[in-house]
């Protein structure tokens, strides 16, 4: 309460500090990098990846020289929203503004420092690419695009992110473009997106229409007073948005053919930064799912389905970059389980998102080092005994192996384990809730240790079946320093969260919320956990690790479940049959009309050919008719609505 | 009541009434000069001085230009002008003259793409419209190097007819300013220099269905005569509020008024002339009719609606909803599946008259804002898509050039061939689709969100899912631009350095100022979004 008067009265004297005023600098910078590599052309080609570097590295010393001040701040001071102009007034009143908050700064620093090791690792990675500059071009502009949605101070302006962020994403996918089914990989990619922009579009309308506002501080301030209904509305027009953007069941589809790629943008993109925005919606929402616990059990089961589904998909992949890609889609899944949780399992969320940054970039990073060996090879079956050959990429990779894996005292025991821990608390009187969602939280951490360890061993150790002629070799030091760095977080930052009370920094943005005790005692579930961590990394080891395992150079007939695994368990089938196949009747019955139209006009010029008379004899009898006949239907449709309305 | 009786005292305020008069005067007056200065040559084939399609041309420009600076000095203004002219035939009101602002610089933009010409001297228009295509005659004429100037006196008229449809304020006034607008579109749609007969075509059925439409319309005014007797708006509206039994009869009356009017503005199930007289008509004619047929219609249909509206509220309703969710879809569905850049673009212009009609029927101040801003940036992104189409050329083996490439085909690997001209369609192609900061966002942003604040959820929700649908075939350009390798016998000029189109540049100019409009409205809408209004609210 008394907190709460502070806050009020902060907000009436807004004390907005010197660093976060320049804090649109943040966003700016990058943004005007993209915007010059793109108008200078090749006369920027020499240079243009350095100014690219340059760029994101500034991004990340004024997003921390803004930490460190806001860390200066009082905890009831420290969120603060910084106006940078008037777009529209009025009723409908737009600024943009950016929100400088412990929420905010933590996404800022991600992706800044994440990103400007990958913008590094790039300028190695794409050294013999015509295009380079472009590259770097569209790079930035992703990163400049994807802090303006985390610091977005109203949902029109994060939108304006979203759709930035989704832009870059789709340019970067079909970068290469010059491969037919990579553009087609780039095309779903947009129409998922655009798919769940109808989400967040719905939501922000509904915002809109019944607060009159879209400003963050509004509408989150306002989600108390909000009827139940109205908050579910929105939760899960929200929660369409996130799954479209962050690959969650059911529109994951895209993710997978998103690895066409380069990988540098799998790895920032597709792994540590966009795709977890989905996460950071519903986190940043937190006041409006409180209010609505029919969208949160939909976040959850969302959540919940999607680890899973990752999870069994990335068993059976045997393509490196696809499995990682199932892999991420599971570790979202978790994201997104915990986000559903409530307040204190937002914590856990962001805390896994940031590891997960950590460590699945530096996996990405690691499987592009791979295949920069081995002349873009991705088949793991190809594979095998490069620890010998890539000894700085094969121990960076083991980092972020067990960091996913959730081995102590790596990043992944720290975030992941409480999420499993969390997601065992059950809501009062829904004890079925902490048992369904925590086993299934549980079992998903038994298979990812399974197939990541697969993909492990299947790269690294038995036997070298590698293609004739390959001599692999380890990547320059560009490449491999990025990839130590991210190593480091892997090991340490889970730890270093922990130890600086990351979830007392973050809670002063969030709701409060109360903590609930798990159905089983917090160790029982831990010690479960790491069992089962062993017993999949086991199996793991002596079907395709071991000096006895004979992983086969061609994927073995298998059963039922594999071959669904294999195939994404159907989903292509799956939306063939539930959207694409009646959009197609839908089409076809509407085109009906306009074939006819079209074949008209070509029957019909040769008709016209014989002379003017034709012309109106051929128009007169045939088409126009039909155009009329049409329009006659339609008035008697309207006429009928009318008179039907007056009876 | 009785017009004949007070015919004496018909108060005129002749300065409201400046941009329809000037616009109109300027085409007799062009008319005039076109029949002087064309020349009879011995082969019986009529020949121009040069310098007149010059002088037309100029004529054209300054009259529209001067009757938008017009009206926009009288809309800004107009804080409490609401004034009715001639006993009540045309309201210059803040609608009318924001509506005639938007109309004469859409208009204007496309003069100038109507203007321009190759720098060999060849135009869009065919070098005698009255010739058989493919005739000896036609062939004379094309080999003189022939072109005609009757082109800009006719888009005058149409202009002028546009500028009153909005203002009509009884039903003969109406039916006059949509005859006057399509008569000249018609003989327009006809006048293509290549396609001759695909040209011809549009234009007959556009003028065969243009009459069952009209039809319509005055069928539908002697029905709400009949029930009323009267035929002007505020009489029908007020005849409305008294319920007399013979409510039927007018409501049928209403109903065929307003399918008069959604065949103007392209509406579903009354859209179909749309795609093949936007592919057969001359590209610079398509980009002018696109945009200010919608503008003018729809500012018909908004003065028609919102007269009877309170007291037929519940009948028309329906009716929109019906045609809005329907037009929606229609235009969505079918241009989901079409392989030619100009029909799809038709396509694209029926989901958008679907779109602006969900904030038509909001029934709100915010509707109205809405749509207002929505026709007028919408015409101008328009007029400047079609302009681009009009600089993407086919040359034949020999190397001369041709129509335009319109074939989704010929377009693939343009964004390497002419990166600039293919980055202008496809900023175009964005604010079509609603993407943010692009005008058409802010458009499509506060027309749904007025349906949204009116109650119409499933209007709002249907018209979002139609334009996330929509946007898989803009995006189905910008992949052909961009991510797919040009054909292997490239058989399109682009403009550019080198390559294919020269034009007097009239045509760039054009579209550099429709793309500076979208791009600066849809990053710093608040000033525009702020004018429309406060217009609006003039009249709530």
């Amino acid at each position: 309460m008394i907190e709460n008067l502070v806050l009020s009265s902060a907000d009436a004297v807004p004390a907005v500090s010197t660093a976060a005023q320049w804090s649109w600098l943040v966003v700016a910078i990058p943004l005007a990098s993209a915007g010059l590599l793109l108008v200078l052309g090749s006369v920027a080609d020499k240079w243009g990846h350095l100014v690219g570097v340059a760029a994101s590295a500034a991004a990340f010393v004024v997003g921390l020289w803004t930490f460190i001040d806001l860390l200066s701040r009082p905890v009831v001071e420290r969120a603060q929203d910084v106006a940078v102009f008037d777009w529209i007034s009025g009723p409908l009143d737009l600024d943009v503004g950016l929100r400088v908050d412990q929420l905010s700064l933590a996404f800022v620093l991600l992706v800044t420092f994440v990103g400007t090791l990958i913008h590094i690792y790039s300028v190695a990675y794409m050294a013999h690419d015509p295009d380079r500059r472009r590259f770097f071009a569209y790079l930035n502009l992703f990163v400049a695009a994807m802090l303006l949605l985390v610091m977005a101070d109203s949902y029109v302006v994060l939108f304006i992110g979203w759709e930035g962020v989704g832009l870059a994403s789709y340019l970067l996918i079909g970068f290469w473009n010059q491969r037919e089914e990579y553009a087609v990989a780039a095309k779903k990619a947009f129409i998922a997106n655009r798919v769940g922009d109808v989400g967040m579009l719905i939501a922000m309308m509904i915002m809109f229409s019944e607060l009159g506002s879209l400003r963050m501080d509004e509408v989150l301030g306002a989600a108390e007073s909000m009827s139940a209904t109205t908050a579910t509305l929105i939760g899960l027009a929200l929660l369409l948005a996130a799954c479209g953007k962050s690959a969650q069941f059911p529109l994951q589809s895209w993710l997978g053919d998103a690895m066409a790629g380069p990988t540098p943008v799998s790895a920032l993109i597709h792994a540590a930064t966009m795709v977890t925005a989905g996460v950071y919606l519903v986190v940043r929402s937190g006041p409006i799912f409180e209010q609505a616990p029919g969208a949160r059990l939909a976040v959850l089961i969302v959540g919940a389905i999607t680890l899973l589904y990752g999870a069994i998909v990335g068993c059976a992949k045997d393509d490196m970059k696809k499995a990682l890609a199932a892999s991420t889609m599971s570790q979202i899944g978790y994201m997104m389980l915990a986000a559903g949780l409530g307040p204190v399992g937002a914590v856990f969320a962001i805390m896994h998102l940031l590891t997960h940054g950590f460590f699945k970039a530096g996996l990405f990073l690691g499987a592009g080092s791979v295949m920069h060996a081995m002349a873009d090879q991705v088949d793991m079956r190809r594979f095998g005994a490069l620890d010998k050959v890539m000894k700085v990429t094969w121990l960076t990779f083991m980092m972020g192996w067990l960091a996913i894996l959730g081995v102590p005292p790596f990043a992944g025991f720290f975030s992941k384990d409480k999420i499993i821990e969390q997601a065992f608390v059950a809501p009062a009187g829904q004890l079925w809730q902490g048992w369904v969602f925590g086993l299934v939280a549980l079992l998903g951490a038994g298979i990812t240790a399974f197939y990541m360890s697969r993909l492990f061993f299947l790269v690294f150790y038995g036997k070298a079946r590698w293609t004739d002629g390959q001599h692999p070799h380890e990547s320059p030091a560009l490449m491999t320093v990025p990839m130590m760095i991210l190593a480091l977080g892997s090991v340490f930052l889970g730890l270093v969260l922990t130890m600086i009370k990351f979830d007392d920094y973050l809670a002063p943005a969030l709701v409060e919320g109360h903590h609930g005790e798990p159905v089983v005692n917090a160790y029982v579930i831990m010690g479960t956990t790491l069992a089962l961590v062993v017993v999949g990394a086991w199996i793991a080891w002596v079907k395709f690790g071991s000096a006895k395992a004979n992983v086969p150079v061609l994927p073995p007939a298998a059963d039922g479940l594999v071959r669904a695994a294999r195939a994404d368990l159907y989903q292509d089938t799956v939306n063939n049959a539930l959207l694409v196949r009646p959009g197609q009747a839908l089409v076809r019955v509407a085109t009906q009309t306009d074939d006819q139209v079209v074949d008209g006009a070509v029957r019909g010029l040769a008709w016209l050919l014989q002379g003017v008379g034709a012309l109106v004899a051929r128009v007169q009898n045939g088409y126009a008719r039909s155009y009329a006949a049409t329009m006659l239907a339609g008035v008697i449709l309207l006429v009928a609505i009318v008179l039907a309305g007056r009876m | 009541m009785s017009p004949v009786s007070t015919a004496p005292d018909i108060v005129i305020d002749w300065t409201t009434l400046s941009p329809v008069i000037i616009v109109l005067g300027a085409a007799v007056a062009s008319t005039l000069i076109e029949a002087v200065g064309a020349r009879k040559a011995r082969s019986g084939v009529a020949v121009q001085p040069p310098y007149l399609r010059v002088v037309q041309a100029g004529v054209a420009l300054l009259a529209v230009a001067a009757a938008g600076l017009m009206a926009l000095r009288l809309a800004l203004q107009s804080e409490d002008s609401i004034g009715l002219n001639g006993d009540g035939a045309v309201v210059v009101d803040p609608m009318t003259l924001y509506l005639q602002l938007a109309i004469a610089a859409c208009a204007l933009i496309g003069l100038l793409v109507i203007a321009d010409r190759t720098v060999q001297g060849e135009d869009a228009f065919a070098p005698q419209a009255a010739a058989v295509p493919g005739s000896e005659y036609e062939h004379k004429a094309r080999r003189r190097g022939m072109t005609q100037s009757d082109v800009f006196p006719l888009v005058l008229f149409a202009t002028g007819g546009m500028m009153l449809f909005p203002a009509a304020a009884d039903l003969i006034t109406m039916f006059v300013a949509l005859e006057l607008l399509s008569l000249p579109l018609y003989l327009l749609a006809g006048m293509a220099r290549h396609r001759r007969l695909l040209s011809q075509e549009a234009s007959l059925k556009y003028f065969l269905l243009g009459a069952f439409g009209s039809a319509f319309f005055l069928f539908g005014a002697a029905w709400v005569y009949g029930a009323t007797g009267t035929l002007e708006l505020t009489g029908i509206a007020a005849a409305v509020a008294t319920p007399t039994g013979l409510d039927r009869i007018l409501v049928v009356g209403m109903v065929l008024i307003l399918v008069g009017l959604f065949f103007k503005v392209g509406a579903a199930p009354f859209h179909s002339w749309t795609p093949d007289v936007y592919q057969g008509a001359p590209t610079a004619i398509t980009g002018f009719m696109a945009a200010c047929t919608k503008i003018a219609a729809f500012g018909a249909l908004l003065r028609v609606i919102y007269s009877v509206a309170p007291a037929l509220n519940w009948d028309l309703e329906p009716i929109l909803w019906t045609v809005a969710i329907l037009t929606m879809v229609v235009g969505t569905v079918v241009g989901l599946v079409q392989k030619d850049v100009k029909r799809m673009l038709a396509y694209s212009a029926i989901a958008h008259a679907g779109f602006i009609m969900t904030g038509v029927a909001a029934w709100s101040a915010d509707g109205l804002t809405g749509s207002l801003f929505y026709l007028f940036t919408y015409g101008v992104a328009t007029v400047g898509g079609f302009g681009v189409i009009a600089l993407i050329r086919e040359v034949d083996q020999e190397g001369h050039m041709r129509g335009e490439a319109t074939g989704l085909d010929q377009w693939r690997g343009l964004g390497r061939r002419s990166p600039v001209l293919a980055g202008v369609f496809a900023v175009f192609l964005l604010s079509f689709a609603g993407i943010p900061l692009t005008s058409g966002f802010v458009a499509k942003f506060a027309v749904f969100a007025a349906a949204f604040g009116a109650g119409g959820w499933f209007l709002a929700v249907v018209g979002l899912a139609c334009s996330a649908a929509a946007a898989f075939f803009y995006a189905r350009v910008i992949v052909a631009m961009f991510f797919s390798s040009p054909p292997e016998e490239p058989s399109v000029a682009v403009s550019g350095v080198g390559i294919g189109v020269r034009t007097l540049g009239l045509t760039q100019l054009a579209v550099a100022v429709s793309l500076a409009f979208t791009v600066v409205v849809g990053v710093v809408p608040g000033w525009f979004l702020n004018f429309t209004r406060g217009l609006a609210q003039l009249l709530w």
